[in-house]
């Protein structure tokens, strides 16, 4: 029987390719431990409440229609849409929650796993991956929700509809990269949460959530810079039948992301140990 | 299948600790940045580190048990840590072979909410089961921690002992070749403590483990070498388990007397061995065997009627009372001069066990035996013998065919 020699020292192997490997074994490895962390996190949740999955959209649901509220009441006059604004809103709110929840999501489940974190070495990627479980499950129910919400304002449901879980996918993944690139600060100072937080509100109004781009001004140049506007139009686009206007934009930050992602992972492999050791819970 | 390979060595290892927390927040950002590139530079000690564990080299091999003691903050569980990856040494290395079983924590990514039987799959995921082994051994794990009526139950209505038997449970049924175990069994009733130390038992032959613990007689039931951390330092280490033992106990030796009760009528002044083994030791010592003869000497404050009657009570290094010397008779004839009180009091062929031992002392008066005077810890002093023998005595005896 061949044992598995391990070796633990100072100093970091740094070669790329083989760290690349070793991260990508242990995903694989892990995959029943992030699984099963993403089911005890999911029943766990829903256990212990009596309205369960009705919180995963109440957020995005209230900030929809206090938008929803202000825009029929006549307070503020929108551009128009193309669609029921109502939907335009819901959705815009609905995606933007999935994205804020992608890029918390990772810094999230290894605070949350700081007490094994500390005792036990297991490999770290699994609370990334059942992280990106959770997700795709809180998602799947925000689907739904779309789905519901098209019908009941007669939107026409078309064949694009069938590429939106892909978008979503997509969210998922660009958030989650981001969000693990910072995790390892994040992890050493609160203040990268509150920052990232406070940030993102106002992100969301230099974003098309709520409305659409400006035809002009300096609102106009600063959303077409922000990659979150391509995210956001180009997913909802496949919902209600928009023109694509950035669909290359979007194709340019999804490429960007997955050497993101790899670098993030291997910043936050490479990191783990120090976390630990200064979290020490 | 005999297997001389070493599974676990240590060569030089340290590891520094930082004593203020937003120091230790900053060096480990940049600690962030150095591991991006490597980390090759020598660590040396920043302002207000220091070294939790320093220059820690051992071996262990297949079937042998180390146990690492020390008093509280000598780098016991930081040393372990290391050993199990969760800590980046900050000098030597470490080398395992094999499958690294931890016993840290039991029952590490338990949900309360979720049943117990759902959390044996969370704890065994954690601890490297596939699904397929766990449904495999669920039965046998439900059955080890005796919670067959109880499984179905959300895990915060557990007991707290109960919690720590499905963890064992859990954890007993890793075949580790390395297995690293930190003071875990201290809990649980005694009944699990024994099953625990079977369990140790029956994979220790194929096994090389390093224990962790603050009870001694444990780590002498169990280990057959022993590491004395002091400090981060090693300060003993070799095979020989009593040694370490006995200079751990040294260490604790400055307890000082404290008076329980006195009603002001007598002080003592003075205790002393009067047949020490060698004389000027910090630690009074005699050998096994040896009779016990101990010297009093109090100062009386207030006139006694009579002589008061003494009760000297011995008591081993976890503090059990062992032995009570027999009360003085009035006629024992001791007599009061000049405010003084002084006696000895001899017991022959002391067959206390190799240790260090202390003496609390009792003096009252009347058929009533009220108290006059209580202090512990009033003397300590140490046996010798070259065997370690947990119980607290160890009795002469001969053998016969017939």
């Amino acid at each position: 029987m061949a044992l598995e020699t391990r070796i633990y020292q100072k100093e970091q192997q740094t070669r790329l390719g083989k760290l690349l490997k070793t991260s990508f074994q242990d995903i694989y490895s892990s995959r029943f431990l992030s699984l099963q962390l993403a089911k005890r996190d999911i029943k766990a949740q829903y256990r212990q409440s009596y309205f369960g999955i009705v919180w995963a959209f109440i957020t995005p649901l209230t900030t929809a229609l206090v938008w929803i509220f202000l825009n029929q009441t006549g307070v503020i006059t929108l551009t128009a849409t193309g669609v029921p604004y109502p939907v335009y809103a819901f959705t815009g709110t609905l995606i933007w929650s999935i994205l804020i929840d992608s890029i918390n999501s990772p810094t999230s489940s290894t605070n949350s796993a700081r007490s094994i974190l500390s005792k036990i070495n297991f490999p770290k990627e699994a609370l990334i991956v059942s992280g990106i479980y959770k997700l795709l499950f809180n998602s799947c129910v925000k689907l739904v929700l779309i789905v519901v919400f098209l019908m009941v304002y007669g939107v026409p449901l078309q064949g694009l509809l069938l590429l939106f879980p892909l978008a979503l996918l997509c969210v998922v993944f660009f958030g989650t990269s981001v969000g693990l690139l910072i995790t390892p600060l994040g992890l050493l100072y609160n203040d990268i949460a509150k920052m990232i937080g406070l940030g993102m509100r106002f992100l969301m109004y230099a974003s098309p959530v709520v409305y659409v781009v400006p035809k002009s001004g300096i609102m106009k140049t600063i959303m077409e810079w922000n990659p979150l506007t391509a995210l956001i139009t180009v997913t909802r686009d496949l919902i209600i039948g928009g023109a694509f206007d950035y669909l290359y934009y979007f194709m340019w930050v999804m490429m960007a992301s997955l050497p993101l992602f790899l670098i993030a992972l291997l910043f936050y492999r490479v990191s783990i140990p120090i976390l630990v050791e200064r979290m020490n819970a | 299948m005999k297997d001389d390979k070493v599974l676990l060595a240590v060569e030089g290892l340290s590891k520094k600790f930082c004593k203020d927390l937003k120091t230790s927040l900053w060096y480990g950002l940049k600690d962030l940045y150095s591991n991006v590139f490597g980390n090759v530079k020598a660590r040396h000690l920043r302002p207000k580190e220091f070294w939790a564990v320093k220059d820690i080299s051992f071996e262990l091999r297949r079937g042998e048990c180390l146990g690492l003691i020390g008093h509280n903050g000598a780098g016991k569980s930081t040393l372990l840590k290391i050993l199990n990856g969760l800590l980046q040494p900050d000098a030597g290395t470490v080398t395992i072979r094999g499958r690294v079983g931890a016993l840290i924590e039991l029952g590490a990514g338990f949900n309360p909410i979720l049943t117990g039987r759902e959390n044996i799959y969370n704890n065994g995921a954690i601890l490297g089961f596939t699904k397929r082994e766990i449904d495999s051994k669920l039965e046998t794990i439900i059955a080890f921690s005796e919670l067959e009526d109880f499984i179905d139950m959300p895990v915060q209505h557990y007991s707290s002992g109960m919690k720590v038997r499905l963890g064992f449970g859990i954890a007993a049924q890793m075949e580790p070749d390395v297995l690293l175990i930190d003071e875990v069994l201290a809990v649980g009733d005694l009944g699990f403590i024994m099953k625990c130390f079977k369990t140790i038992d029956s994979i220790l032959p194929h096994t090389a483990i390093v224990f962790v613990s603050h009870s001694m007689p444990m780590v002498s039931r169990v280990c057959n070498k022993i590491m004395l951390l002091s400090h981060g330092e090693s300060l003993f280490y070799k095979s020989d388990v009593a040694k370490g033992i006995d200079i751990y106990y040294s260490q604790f030796n400055h307890a000082k007397s404290t008076v329980v009760f006195s009603d002001h009528s007598l002080v003592l002044m003075q205790t002393k061995l009067m047949n020490p083994h060698v004389e000027d030791q910090p630690l009074p010592q005699l050998n096994w065997g040896d009779d016990l003869q101990l010297y009093f000497e109090f100062r009386i404050e207030k006139a006694l009627q009579r002589c008061p009657i003494f009760r000297i009570i011995i008591l081993d290094k976890e503090l059990r009372e062992v032995a009570v010397l027999e009360e003085n008779e009035d006629a024992s004839g001791i007599t009061i001069t000049q405010d003084l009180l002084c006696f000895t009091v001899c017991h022959k062929r002391l067959e206390l066990s190799k240790g260090v031992y202390s003496i609390d002392l009792l003096v009252a008066t009347g058929k009533m035996r009220a108290p006059l005077l209580r202090q512990n810890n009033i003397f300590q002093f140490q046996i010798l013998h070259e065997t370690e023998t947990w119980p607290p005595f160890l009795l002469n005896a001969s053998y016969a065919q017939c």
